[in-house]
């Protein structure tokens, strides 16, 4: 990897500023994402995933707010854009896919309509067009006969269907980068599997650079490249997946990886993390995880900083594993 | 589609049937009108031969046997009153109602559909406020008070709108229009704004409360992701899911603002079906009454069939008729 990266995200901050009080979803959080690179941003419910997601794209809600950090995206720091120039960014070179394709998909709109004001959002070009690259769109993500399923409702098609049809449009305008916001969780096995795979596929061909939010780390493990583990809204280490996966430094990382069922340790029982995520209402200073850590001692009363172990790699706590 | 229809036919029938019984009976009960025709000097003979004339002196089914057969030739009665016959006497005063419940319903749309969606996108702010707080006065108000009030200010006051009667009318397709001639139009608008008002309200509500509930489900949110404008996200995304529900309620009010325009006409003397009723009840015109709720019901049939195929227009998972259907 040389150059710059396609999106770094430097300690962005984004609080709910609710009736009763700061709402930190997202709190001090950084990453970054290479030209066509898979990576994978894991935590638990509740942890700022999405959050993280919606600031990139810019669409945080109001009582939320971005307070801090910078989010460089191939060369633009996207916090500083108006409304109309980081519109003309979401969907043309960054797109999302969500959870949830029973609800991502306008029930009274047909899928042509659809596919087609995303394609004429950016491009100024003639609705038969626009049609025809819906159409290739459609192809591209494995629907067959296209031109049948372009003149249908959503409520024609499954689950799986609908998912396919979402991530068409986000490829439709040929992204730099996708976010996919748990795309296959409400999915069964099968059709979960068939949808990572052309997804990856569809990504290396195009070059299309992914972050793959999830709460499975052994969805991230075929997967991506890089990942980023998340708790209680902060970062809390990063590195390359076999770093992250064999040699996990944070206590909740290492946590994580032992509750996941593993290949060669058949017969191992499952370690679950005691206790519960924090309510980020009422969390104060330091370490967010010392509740549940095993390692902690009195020194994580106090927030540990983001320390760089080794190079492509970064932490933050006091008493990494070794 | 076809069977649908036929379907839908037999099952407005027999709700009229029904109802003329209902009906039957219950202006059977209020009283026998014998008693307010005749002069009251008159001698019993006269007083048997009038209820004779009248059919009165028949038993109670055979009365409701005969208006049956007669309405199945089209013909409700006569009124006893004025005899003519009460169908001809309501489909007289019927374009005057409708057309101020039509303007009514025109203006409860224009207005409250884009002020409810602004009262939802920006729930918090003082426009938002205000445009609640005096939907809630629109629904609390009466009807006769704020139509006494308008008079008051607006004709009593400052002189600048008339008080009663349509105003100059053009003929359209031998109907009398009022809303075509400037006269017309001054004269409508206190009435057809007093109308308006509880139907506004409810609009306001209806349509906000949709608004408040669309922009937080994820197709708004992935409309958004697409980086497609506001004005699209809200005008195509958001208002074609609202206007489902704000569909069915248009047409079931429009049914209601035609039967209850009686208190709005009676305030503005408008020539009109409601004012008609009020008279054919204080005189016992008992087929006038009943002419009355047939064509109010048949009415309401009409709306609501509209209403449904409007709806299935809308909205791509109802299919009239079952799946076969496309
Ligand atoms: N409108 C809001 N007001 C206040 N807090 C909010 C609001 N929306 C989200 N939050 C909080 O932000 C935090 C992060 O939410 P987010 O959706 O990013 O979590 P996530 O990691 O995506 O979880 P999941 O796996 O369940 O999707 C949550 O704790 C949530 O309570
Ligand atoms: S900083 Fe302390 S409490 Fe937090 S994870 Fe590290 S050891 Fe555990
Ligand atoms: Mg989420």
């Amino acid at each position: 990897m040389s150059g710059d990266p396609l999106l770094r995200v430097e300690g962005l901050r984004m609080h709910f500023f609710t009736k009763a009080g700061v709402v930190k979803a997202v709190d001090d959080v950084s990453f970054s994402v290479g030209r066509g690179e898979i990576l994978g941003l894991v935590g638990e419910s509740g942890s700022g995933k999405s959050m993280t997601g919606y600031s990139i794209l810019g669409l945080i809600d109001p009582p939320g707010r971005i307070v801090d950090g910078r989010i460089d995206f191939d060369g633009i720091d996207l916090t500083r854009l108006d409304a109309a120039a980081w519109r003309a960014i979401r969907g043309n070179r960054i797109a999302m896919i969500f959870q949830d394709p029973m609800m991502t998909l306008n029930p009274v709109l047909r899928i042509d309509t659809q596919i087609i004001e995303a394609v004429q959002a950016h491009a100024d070009v003639s609705r038969e067009s626009a049609i025809a690259r819906a159409r290739e769109a459609l192809v591209r993500v494995g629907i067959a006969s296209p031109d049948e399923r372009l003149r249908a409702y959503p409520h024609q098609f499954s689950g799986g269907m609908r998912q396919r049809v979402a991530i068409a449009i986000a490829l439709v305008n040929g992204p730099d980068l996708i976010i996919a916001d748990e795309p296959t969780t409400a999915l069964d096995v099968t059709i979960q599997g068939q949808i990572l795979f052309e997804m990856q596929k569809v990504c290396r061909e195009s070059g299309t650079a992914l972050i793959w939010i999830t709460h499975d780390l052994s969805v991230i493990a075929g997967l991506a490249d890089e990942v980023c583990v998340m708790y209680a809204g902060r970062f809390v280490e990063s590195g390359t997946v076999a770093d992250i996966l064999d040699r996990p430094l944070h206590p909740y990382s290492r946590g994580l990886i032992d509750s996941v069922p593993s290949r060669n340790e058949r017969g191992r029982p499952l370690r679950q993390i005691p206790g519960m995520t924090p309510s980020l209402l009422s969390l104060g200073p330091g370490c967010p995880f010392r509740e549940r850590c095993t390692s902690a001692s009195p020194r994580c009363v106090e927030s540990p900083d983001v320390t760089e172990p080794s190079p492509g790699r970064r932490l933050r706590c006091f008493h990494p594993s070794a | 589609m076809l069977a649908y229809a036929i379907r839908r036919f037999g099952q407005s029938f027999f709700v009229l049937v029904l109802m003329s019984f209902l009906v039957f009976v219950g202006v059977y009960a209020i009283g026998n009108p014998v008693e307010l025709l005749v002069n009251p000097q008159a001698d019993d003979a006269e007083r048997i031969r009038a209820t004779a004339a009248l059919g009165l002196d028949k038993a109670f089914l055979e009365q409701y046997w005969v208006f049956l057969k007669g309405a199945a030739s089209g013909d409700l009665g006569r009124s006893f009153v004025y005899n003519v016959p009460a169908l001809s006497l309501i489909l007289d005063k019927l374009p005057a109602t409708i057309e101020l419940a039509f303007v009514a319903m025109v203006i409860a749309i224009a207005l409250g559909i884009p002020l409810g969606l602004v009262a939802g996108l920006k729930p918090d702010s003082i426009l938002g406020r205000g445009i609640m707080a005096g939907s809630i006065l629109g629904f609390s108000l009466p009807t006769f008070w704020v139509g006494l009030v308008l008079i008051m200010v607006f004709s009593v006051q400052l002189g600048w709108l008339p008080s009663n009667g349509r105003g100059e009318t053009v003929t359209v397709a031998g109907v009398p229009l009022s809303f075509l001639t400037a006269d017309g139009l001054l004269h409508l608008a206190m009435p057809a704004v007093n109308l308006a008002l509880f139907k506004l309200s409810l609009l306001i509500r209806l349509t906000r409360a949709g608004t408040r509930e669309a922009v937080l489900q994820d197709y708004v949110k992935f409309a958004r992701a697409k980086g497609l404008t506001q004005g699209r996200v809200i005008g195509v995304h958001v208002l074609k899911n609202i206007l489902i529900p704000i569909v069915t309620v248009i047409g079931l009010e429009l049914g209601s603002v035609i039967a209850f325009a009686i208190v709005t006409e009676s305030i503005f003397a408008w020539p009109g079906t409601g004012k008609l009723l009020i008279d054919s009840i204080n005189q016992l015109d008992r087929p006038v009454i009943v002419a009355y709720l047939l064509v109010i019901v048949t009415l309401f049939i009409f709306i609501n069939f509209v209403v449904d195929v409007l709806y299935s227009m809308l909205d791509p998972r109802v299919r009239l008729g079952g799946a076969a259907s496309h």
